[in-house]
């Protein structure tokens, strides 16, 4: 078969309504540039939104709920053992918060595969004292350096410095909106009052600001051994263990197998957070859906050009037919010139889309509740590009499919004689 | 004893829309290499269609086709198509030369396809046939840029590049003016006589037929002399 006529051939009969060719793969561009900056903008802001909230939250985190307890003392009596028993008005015991075995447990999460990183944390409940009236709060003991690689602690530190809650003694990092409240600036010292009474002298290191103002105005951070001297509790109290895994889907089984090893309740990310993937998998769909609908309107321009053209070009098609090239060979010729509609326009549609994605991820956008957030977000995964590649040629070849076959079904006879 | 270059056997066809209508009735004759027939006849007469069944395009008859002592009845879109490559070259009455190609470039197009020669060797080629024709300096013009006269030429020389068996023509004459129609059956004749071409030609020019070296006449389709 001669591919490089059929190539010259085509080549030809583009060239020859260069206009019209032209409109035809600017639509194809069109709509492919419109289908990936649609896609990666839209992504980027799910991974901004998802990124909120999952990026601070542990995939799996270990802690003790306070609850009544499951083996209340009537089930160990003997005497009572085969019965059924019931106990009505039963309290939560004194049970304690702290995990038994951190020491260990820790040194277990970290040698699991699947771990990504552990970070330990405790959490006190404390007044923040004002001149006459008390703030509540929560200073979170964290270790800052973990906190910093698993969980981008330093990206909410807006001003201050992030390490510095672990290298200065009896330091604390505010929350935006509990500073404000509190008007403490950096360098000044804030008074807490634990809720056994006990008063501490916490130096102000730097603000801290979520996206989340609820969040802002309760929480603040210091360093673990700052937040156990405060609660008076030795080295090894902590109250959470949070585990960040290479892999976030496999965090249910993951939980569900911590539970049972360690006797500790366990919390997976998707149960704790279950809302935000619907309204991702949402935003998604709609995006794909109107980048579909884009290209599917380019593929009828295509369509009515292509028909167009044969009908232009009968002729040729009649003459080609009556000096020997076959239906298959003008079907090649015009499926040919469809596709490199698709392909060409296709590619500076993929180019005109990164522009656009570049212009889009390159214009301000400066909100209180975002701090690291200085430009609108966009994803360049090439995923979009390949899937605007790909549709861009699946649809133009569609397009072509019905033109090429009626092309190559003309009867050269009717043609050259209907003169 | 002559080569046998076309013999219709028997072929017969029918329109059926609206009505069925006999167009050509028991058409039987063979051509010799080297003659140069003419098929006359009134308008309506059937010898286009006739024509067209020779030349393959029209599968929808009954009867058999011979070319080149070759079956043609039967076969394939595909296969009579690279017959009508290799074995036929065909003049219009219009010209029908591809608008969007050079005049060298239509008159390659048929040899490129059958590829039996090199790019190169199908470009010397046309430009062989070209200059026999007298019109090589028209090469790389464009087709749609040419006269007439001149586009019948490039169409005989796209006819003429594969070295067909035979050549068919229907009214190639016919849309042209006097010194042009007597210009194109001196190529023709020339190309009988001196490179010994077998020539098929439809016409209603009593004159061209007279001068040509066989007459086929037709009246409502039936051969009625030969």
């Amino acid at each position: 078969m001669n591919v490089k006529l059929i190539f010259g051939i085509a080549r030809s009969l583009l060239l020859a309504r260069l206009g019209q060719t032209l409109v035809a793969a600017i639509g194809v561009a069109f709509s492919i540039a419109m289908f990936v900056t649609l896609l990666g903008f839209m992504n980027g802001l799910n991974d901004l939104l998802d990124g909120l909230i999952l990026n601070r939250t542990p995939h799996v985190r270990l802690y003790n709920e306070i609850k009544p307890s499951e083996d209340q003392p009537i089930n160990s009596a003997s005497g009572y053992k085969d019965s059924y028993n019931f106990i009505s008005s039963v309290k939560s015991g004194i049970s304690r918060q702290e995990i038994y075995n951190s020491g260990p447990i820790t040194e277990a999460l970290k040698n699991d595969p699947r771990v990504l990183g552990v970070a330990p944390k405790l959490t006190a409940q404390v007044f923040f004292n004002e001149g006459t009236i008390d703030i509540t709060g929560v200073i979170n003991g964290v270790d800052v350096e973990e906190e910093m690689r698993l969980f981008k602690f330093r990206d909410y530190v807006t001003a201050g410095s992030a390490i510095d809650a672990k290298n200065i003694a009896n330091s604390i990092v505010l929350g935006k909106g509990l500073a404000e409240i509190l008007a403490a600036d950096i360098g000044d010292v804030v008074q807490v009052t634990t809720v056994q009474g006990e008063r501490f002298p916490l130096k102000v290191v730097g603000y801290f600001q979520s996206g989340i103002q609820e969040i802002d105005k309760v929480q603040s951070y210091a360093s673990i051994v700052t937040t156990q001297k405060l609660l008076g509790k030795p080295a090894n109290y902590i109250t959470d263990i949070q585990v960040k895994l290479n892999d976030l889907n496999m965090a249910p089984a993951v939980a569900k197998e911590y539970e049972q090893k360690f006797g500790i309740d366990a919390e997976d990310i998707q149960t704790a957070n279950s809302q935000f993937e619907t309204g991702s998998n949402v935003r998604s769909i709609i995006s794909y859906a109107v980048g579909i609908t884009l290209l599917v309107v380019a593929g009828f321009g295509i369509f009515n050009i292509l028909n167009m053209m044969i009908y232009e070009k009968m002729d040729s098609i009649a003459i080609l037919k009556a000096t020997g090239f076959s239906g298959r060979d003008v079907n090649r010729i015009f499926l040919l010139i469809a596709l490199s509609i698709g392909f060409f326009g296709g590619v500076v549609g993929l180019i005109a889309g990164f522009g656009f994605s570049v212009i889009i991820d390159n214009i301000p956008f400066n909100t209180a509740a975002l701090p690291t957030i200085k430009t609108y977000p966009v994803n360049y995964s090439p995923i979009f590009y390949f899937i605007g590649g790909v549709f861009s040629i699946i649809t133009t070849y569609l397009a072509g499919f019905f033109p090429a076959r009626k092309a190559s079904k003309i009867d050269p006879v009717e043609i050259i004689r209907g003169k | 004893m002559q080569q046998t270059i076309l013999e219709a056997r028997h072929i017969q066809k029918q329109f059926h829309d609206p009505v069925t209508v006999q167009v050509l009735t028991d058409i039987t004759f063979s051509v010799n290499k080297g003659e140069f027939v003419s098929v006359i006849g009134k308008s309506g007469c059937g010898k286009s269609t006739l024509l067209y069944i020779l030349s393959t395009m029209d599968t929808d008859y009954t009867g058999e086709l011979l070319i080149d002592q070759e079956l043609m009845t039967g076969q394939s879109d595909a296969q009579l198509a690279h017959i009508r490559n290799e074995k036929i070259g065909f003049v219009f009455q219009f010209h029908y030369l591809l608008n969007e190609f050079t005049v060298l470039r239509n008159v390659m197009l048929p040899g490129l396809k059958l590829a039996r020669y090199s790019e190169q060797e199908v470009e010397h080629r046309a430009l062989e046939r070209l200059k026999m024709l007298g019109i090589e300096h028209l090469a790389t013009k464009e087709a749609y840029r040419i006269s007439g006269g001149e586009k019948q030429r490039v169409a005989i020389a796209r006819a003429l590049i594969n070295d067909p068996h035979i050549i068919m023509g229907d009214e190639p004459t016919g849309n042209l003016d006097t010194k042009n129609s007597e210009h194109v059956f001196e190529i023709f004749h020339e190309l009988a006589e001196v490179h010994n071409q077998t020539l098929l030609i439809v016409t209603h020019d009593q004159g061209f037929a007279e001068r040509s070296g066989r007459i086929i006449e037709m009246e409502d389709g039936r051969i009625i002399r030969h």
